[in-house]
């Protein structure tokens, strides 16, 4: 059991090493500044990056758990009736030794769609009317973004590591554009996030990973019916004591086909003959119309 | 049945958009108006981004008015020089209009211009025409005429020319003007335009009642097809999934409403339309003025 300890400590090093370099080049501020997970951190607060593959590789030997996972499909095609999807992820914990019980074994699983920048505007009264005034970009948020866990976030993720890999939701959106011409920029991507919560393109589904014997799990996604195109990012996290001891990543392509896509191509392509087509489509429907009118009143 | 739209990128119920498109089409039927003033407003309601919005809703309208069009070029109610000279303005403004809803959409002050023009035009337009009918009504009632109006400074104007369907020697900076106007609004907010052009033909200009429905219908159909076209090119925003759905509803609709038209009477008929008018100006004037449930909106994009 001790050599476990030892085993785990040696693992965690590193990461350790690079948390305490990246504490020196960032104001205290922006690390401590949140209560809890769920907070918004600030625009200047440091963005990690998804630990290098080599680190997985390295790692992958001497961890004592690692996640297997599937996914019910790895790709979704939007067809002109495409009324959302379901996808689920499921997989199991490999392991050489015994389960550890010196910590609880804990998941979290996250779908993300392509990033898009977006302008969030605020609005406020002027001579009586609503109009918006102040703006903040940013440049790249997912477009949509779920995350399903055994337990809420903020019990079993440090905030650290959250910075870290970008689990929770205000942690996944990337860059601002800057500079800033308000002064609450949190406030404005607090807004987005509010608002792309209760709309389904965010969602947060704590209880959402079923966890059997430790071992076997699986999640349910619901992926809703305004999606865009793109490589939507599956990543599962095996966490204990609030850091993340495994990751495994895996794309699903979200792709438009047949006639949707056909015409988006043609839209974006060609977009003459795609104007005339749609005024071609009117003015034929019409003239029919028309036609068809003089042919019931003449019966 | 959602249906999703490969432009737009969102899905919306099929039946949700057939039956707008038919309610449109119905008012159209029934009062020959193209009712894009209520189409864009609606699409916006129904979550559709406000561009794809107004650049599908001006393909819309180009059906519509190609099938009323063809019936008044049968029955040789369409004054074609007075329509081409309209065409002309309309052109011209349409252009305009493109640029300037490009230039409010990068300051993000698309949907408060758009919604006060609304505001303004319907309010305006509303009004007039209620005022209008409710004379007419009492006009029938007591069975008085009243004169034709002389419009003095109108006929000082230069640029003369005759137009022979419409028995008018006329200046073209009048038309040229109202053309422009409409032009601007089709490009600037979806719509066609008749509801300000009819008035305009039949008062500003003096032309015969006759003649202006057909004339309206000659220049909006070109108007609305080429600023359909303009937004096609330089934004991608027609959605002609969405155009087909709205374009099936309207056909439909547009059939009940003759239908249903013809057994009502004509300065009824205007009340009605005038009341729908001014409910619409009053639902968007109302958003404009009342604290709005979320200060913040999100638009796609850097812009």
């Amino acid at each position: 059991m001790r050599g476990l300890a030892v085993l785990v400590a040696f693992i965690a090093l590193p990461a350790l090493a690079q948390e305490a370099g990246n504490q020196s080049s960032v104001p205290a501020e922006a690390v401590t500044g949140g209560a809890e997970i769920m907070s918004f951190p600030s625009p200047e607060a440091p963005r990690g990056e998804i630990v290098p593959p080599l680190d997985i590789e390295q790692a992958k030997q001497e961890k004592p758990e690692t996640v297997v996972a599937g996914l019910s499909s790895d790709s979704v095609a939007i067809t002109t009736n495409f009324d959302g999807s379901e996808v689920t992820i499921y997989g199991a914990i490999k392991r050489q030794t015994p389960i550890p019980d010196d910590s609880q074994l804990d998941i979290a699983v996250t779908v993300e769609g392509p990033p898009r920048s977006v302008t969030i505007r605020r609005k406020a009264r002027r001579f009586g009317i609503w109009v918006n005034t102040e703006s903040v970009v940013v440049g790249a948020a997912p477009s949509f973004y779920s995350v399903a866990t055994t337990l809420p976030l903020s019990v079993i993720l440090s905030e650290e590591e959250d910075a870290r890999y970008r689990i929770s939701v205000p942690t996944a959106m990337r860059s601002f554009a800057r500079p800033f011409s308000v002064e609450d920029p949190v406030d404005f991507t607090e807004a987005m996030i509010n608002t792309r919560i209760a709309d389904g393109s965010y969602r947060v589904d704590a209880g959402g990973v079923k966890l059997e014997e430790e071992t076997l799990f699986r999640a349910d996604f619901r992926l809703p019916a305004n999606l865009i195109e793109g490589a939507y990012k599956t990543r599962i996290f095996l966490l204990r004591d609030g850091r993340v001891i495994d990751a495994y990543s895996t794309p699903i392509e979200v792709r438009k086909v047949g006639l949707e896509r056909w015409l988006y191509r043609l839209a974006m392509d060609r977009p003459f003959i795609y104007g005339l087509m749609s005024l071609f489509i009117a003015g034929f429907a019409g003239w029919g119309a028309s036609a068809a009118f003089r042919a019931i009143q003449r019966k | 049945m959602q249906i999703y739209l490969p432009i737009a990128e969102v899905a919306v119920n099929a039946f949700t958009l057939v039956g707008l498109g038919g309610i449109v089409g119905l008012m159209s039927g029934m009062f020959g108006v193209g009712g894009g003033f209520l189409i864009t407003p609606l699409l916006f309601f129904i979550g559709i981004p406000p561009a794809i919005a107004v650049a599908t809703g001006a393909n819309q309208v180009v059906a519509s008015s190609v099938s009323g069009v063809l019936g008044h070029v049968k029955r040789r109610t369409v004054d074609f020089r007075m329509g081409t000279v309209l065409l002309i303005g309309g052109l011209i403004g349409s252009a305009l209009g493109v640029l300037v809803f490009n230039l409010l959409t990068r300051l993000g002050q698309v949907e408060l211009v758009v919604q006060i023009s609304y505001v303004i035009m319907l309010g305006f337009v509303g009004s007039m025409m209620l005022i209008e009918s409710l004379r007419a009504l009492r006009r029938t009632r007591s069975g008085k005429r009243t004169a034709r109006r002389h419009h003095g400074w109108i006929h000082a104007l230069p640029f003369k020319v005759k137009f022979r369907s419409s028995g008018l020697y006329l200046s073209v900076l009048p038309p040229l003007a109202v053309g422009l106007l409409v032009g601007v609004l089709s490009a600037m907010m979806g719509v066609g335009g008749g509801f300000i052009m009819v008035p305009a033909m039949i008062y500003l200009l003096g032309m015969p009642t006759k003649v202006v429905i057909g004339t309206s219908l000659f220049q909006i159909t070109f108007v609305t097809a080429f600023t359909t076209l303009m937004h096609a090119v330089s934004y991608n925003t027609v959605d002609v999934m969405l155009a087909v759905l709205l374009i099936v509803g309207g056909v439909i609709g547009a059939q009940l409403g003759t239908q249903l038209g013809a057994r009502l009477r004509a300065e009824q008929l205007r009340i009605l339309l005038a009341l729908v008018v001014l409910a619409v100006c009053a639902k968007l004037a109302m958003d404009l003025f009342l604290r709005p449930d979320n200060l913040f909106s999100l638009t796609p994009g850097i812009v």
